[in-house]
């Protein structure tokens, strides 16, 4: 039993805040906000370098072979510092074709995905936003072994800069003639509409950017360190060897990338839940009032221990999601789901509270905390909300 | 990041489960001499004191396989390993650090044999959370000390024949933790009284203790004089990571999901309302939080670190829970929840509003939330002190 990070893993972490204190201090992130692409091309290809991107893709195809864990200590630090770049989408696409591509399309695009001349990521959403196979109402029609896809993706995360998308649609086949399993069968009877034929015409795709029909757009955001923006797809040819699964293969697999974008929003979440406790806890003992620094207030102090509570228990939550994603993998949505209800709660909380403790400095475009209050609100609805989450867990819980 | 048991620390849980299988029957009927002999069989086995050194009865056991004979237990529902709670818990752990050898010779094979109870006089009427400010005082008088004051809030003290005690030695220490002093005494000593005190679940377990003129020998000091606020602490910081509590809360909670599928909400299933689930899931991802909080606080002890003040974390967790879990079972049941034990419609015989009733014992003993959230701030947020 060891509940603790290796040596490797913390001189990982070390090296990630070296880079971001050194290379991206929140001065030049406040900038980069101001750009179009919101990120900056420089940054991103030195992070591929020191190999960030490709922590968790098999050594042969260009990565370092390491796991989830290894990955949240790296997004824990870019979530501290809220560095604005692709890397946590870029991951999520490795993930899906690492874990549910051929052979074929993992030579094609891992090692691409691991050095960061590819940027990838999920495209699973459609209108009405709902997680699962139940939000998925994109329609392809089926076009010998592979598709053709009309209708746009929504809620994509870094749309403009991306250059591959891994796209759910429905291919409007009968149930039961895909691979993947018998029809009809929810094996995971949870309510993001897993059960019955609901799933059986579901399939996962990689798209490139660039293709014909292939339109992205950047739309305007909340938290501008996270840009978000819907892909249009106008009659998209997916050829049969860009599939990576279809039917409950595909369900199952959706529900996987789910699970682990929970997971990569609460590692973000946690390092910048910690920095706007620390920016707080910081001007609670600086910031004079009433004779006194207002710390020492227990209207102050106890929300600012609660935090403390809050923060420490989600880390728990979320290492230990980090562990379960490669090693227990039928425990990952239940894990997931505890760590990243907690978070969004929690941390929409301490974005609320940071700010209010600041008092009127805390409203100001100048100081920093205003940017973790907005993080918060990306992180809340990002892969499912608490809700979304506690309903999960009720129902895999035999509820 | 491993959270697989080593071979070994597999083979004793097994041998664990083995022995409950064999010696906890599921049917439970456990009248008759059944308590007697499960103590005697866990005592042969050294599982009472599993983590004390083995020269004084203990089995010395490694953190982890402790660890894993609480969770085993709790999980079974299993009797206590001894019945002397407090000897086991602190006032054993205390002896072994700051004893004398006759002392350990004398007290710790009883609490090992679960001969009689162990109480503890720490707070009183005007020292609550400020336990420091302690005004019991105790005078030396050749060979022994003369005590004189009152305690309050004594677990058990009605039943024990010894109680663990703190004293003021130094009236004019400048420092409140200084010039306090640990002393063993014996209930049965004159001038020690007793009185009861009736709690708002109806039952009376704690009590105030008055003392008069009562004469303690000074071999039973526990610790240098002057120097017993160092023996409480570090008395205190043996409640360990908390993985027993958090397999009970467990318990407690599968007992509400199973409460909440036989009952209903307006005449609909309780269940069918996602306010109802929501809150289950809530408890159970605050459950989960805490045993594995409980898991890094464990393995950062496996890596010899001291523990300190992160152990409020859990203490503020199950404070919540304790209060969360009575008020929902209580809400679960609607107009019965307004009957106690005795009525026909009271649902499982009224054990709910028992635990409905009961949380202080656990949320204001051992220090108030707010007093853990203090802890948090001042230790390790490092804000300024009120």
């Amino acid at each position: 039993m060891n509940f603790g990070f290796t040596e490797e893993q913390e001189l990982l972490r070390q090296q990630v805040r070296k880079f971001l204190d050194d290379r991206a201090p929140l001065e030049t992130v406040r900038q980069l906000l101001e750009t179009p692409a919101g990120y900056s091309a420089e940054l991103w290809r030195e992070i591929a370098a020191l190999g960030w991107l490709g922590l968790a893709i098999p050594e042969r195809y260009g990565g370092a072979g390491l796991t989830w864990v290894d990955i949240i200590v790296v997004l824990e630090e870019t979530g501290r510092r809220l560095f604005p770049s692709p890397l946590m989408s870029t991951v999520l696409a490795g993930a899906a074709i690492g874990r549910f591509g051929s052979e074929a399309l993992k030579q094609r695009y891992l090692p691409g995905l691991a050095d960061g001349t590819r940027i990838g990521t999920l495209a699973l959403l459609d209108a009405s936003g709902a997680l699962g196979p139940v939000g998925v109402t994109v329609r392809g029609a089926l076009d010998g072994g592979g598709l053709r896809i009309t209708g746009t993706k929504r809620f994509v995360i870094d749309p403009t800069a991306a250059t591959l998308f891994v796209v759910a649609a429905r291919t409007g086949d009968a149930p039961g003639d895909a691979r993947g399993g018998a029809p009809g069968t929810g094996s995971r009877d949870v309510p993001d509409g897993a059960s019955g034929g609901e799933a059986d015409d579901l399939a996962l795709a990689v798209v490139e950017a660039g293709s014909a029909g292939v339109t992205a757009t950047a739309l305007p955001v909340l938290d501008q360190t996270k840009r978000m923006g819907s892909l249009a797809l106008a009659d998209v040819r997916i050829a049969p060897e860009a599939i990576l699964c279809r039917g409950r293969a595909a369900a199952d697999a959706l529900r996987t990338l789910q699970s682990l974008g929970a997971i990569a929003v609460t590692a973000e979440a946690t390092g910048a839940a910690e920095e706007a406790h620390r920016l707080t806890v910081t001007y609670a003992k600086e910031r004079v009032q009433f004779g006194k620094p207002i710390g020492r207030y227990q209207g102050v102090k106890h929300p600012l221990a609660e935090m403390y509570v809050d923060i420490e228990s989600f880390k728990s939550l979320l290492y230990y999601a980090a562990w379960v994603a490669d090693e227990d993998p039928p425990a990952l949505d239940r894990a997931a789901s505890h760590a990243k209800a907690y978070t969004s709660e929690a941390f929409a909380r301490i974005g609320i509270d940071g700010v209010q403790l600041h008092g009127a400095v805390g409203y100001t475009d100048e100081f920093d905390i205003q940017l973790y209050l907005k993080r918060a609100k990306w992180v809340r609805a990002a892969f499912g909300d608490a809700d979304f989450h506690y309903d999960r867990i009720a129902a895999l819980g035999g509820l | 990041m491993d959270f697989n048991l080593s071979p070994e620390e597999e083979a004793f849980r097994t041998e664990v489960r083995r022995f409950l299988d064999e010696h906890l029957p599921r049917d439970r009927k456990r009248g008759g001499d059944f308590l007697d002999d499960w103590l005697r069989k866990v005592r042969e086995r050294r599982w009472v004191g599993f983590g004390w050194p083995q020269e004084y009865g203990g089995g010395g056991a490694s953190i982890m396989k402790q660890a894993i004979l609480k969770e085993e237990m709790t999980k079974r529902k299993a009797p206590p390993l001894g019945t002397c709670m407090m000897g086991l818990q602190w006032v054993g752990p205390a002896i072994i650090q700051y004893g004398t050898e006759a002392q350990k010779r004398r007290f710790l094979p009883d609490i090992l044999d679960s001969k009689y109870q162990w109480c503890t006089g720490y707070s009183e009427p005007g020292s609550g959370s400020d336990l420091a400010s302690l005004q019991c005082k105790a005078v030396r008088d050749g060979d022994v000390y003369v005590v004189n004051g009152q305690k309050i809030w004594t677990s058990l003290a009605m039943w024990a024949k010894w109680m663990i005690l703190l004293v003021r030695t130094m009236p004019a220490a400048e420092n409140k933790h200084d010039g306090i002093t640990c002393l063993l005494v014996e209930m049965a000593s004159p001038g020690i009284e007793v009185r009861p005190i009736k709690s708002m679940a109806g039952s009376a377990i704690f009590a105030e203790v008055f003392f008069d003129n009562v004469r303690v020998p000074v071999e039973n000091r526990l610790g240098e004089e002057n120097d017993g606020w160092r023996v409480t602490v570090s008395a205190l910081a043996h409640e360990r990571s908390g993985i027993a509590e958090v397999t009970g809360l467990v318990r407690t909670l599968d007992d509400i999901k199973a409460l909440a599928k036989r009952s209903t909400k307006n005449g609909r299933p309780a269940l069918a309302d996602p306010a109802v689930r929501r809150r289950i899931a809530r408890a159970e991802t605050r459950i989960e939080a805490m045993r594995l909080n409980g898991l890094r606080f464990l393995t950062r002890q496996l890596k010899g670190e001291p523990l300190s003040s992160e152990t409020s974390v859990n203490k503020l967790h199950r404070a919540a829970l304790e209060i969360e879990l009575g008020e929902l079972a209580l809400e679960l049941q609607g107009a019965a929840g307004m009957y106690m034990h005795g009525a026909d419609e009271a649902v499982d015989g009224g054990k709910w509003q028992h635990l409905a009733l009961s949380w202080p014992e656990v949320v204001i003993g051992g220090g108030t939330p707010n007093i853990q959230r203090n802890i948090i701030a001042e230790r390790i947020l490092g804000l300024p002190k009120d």
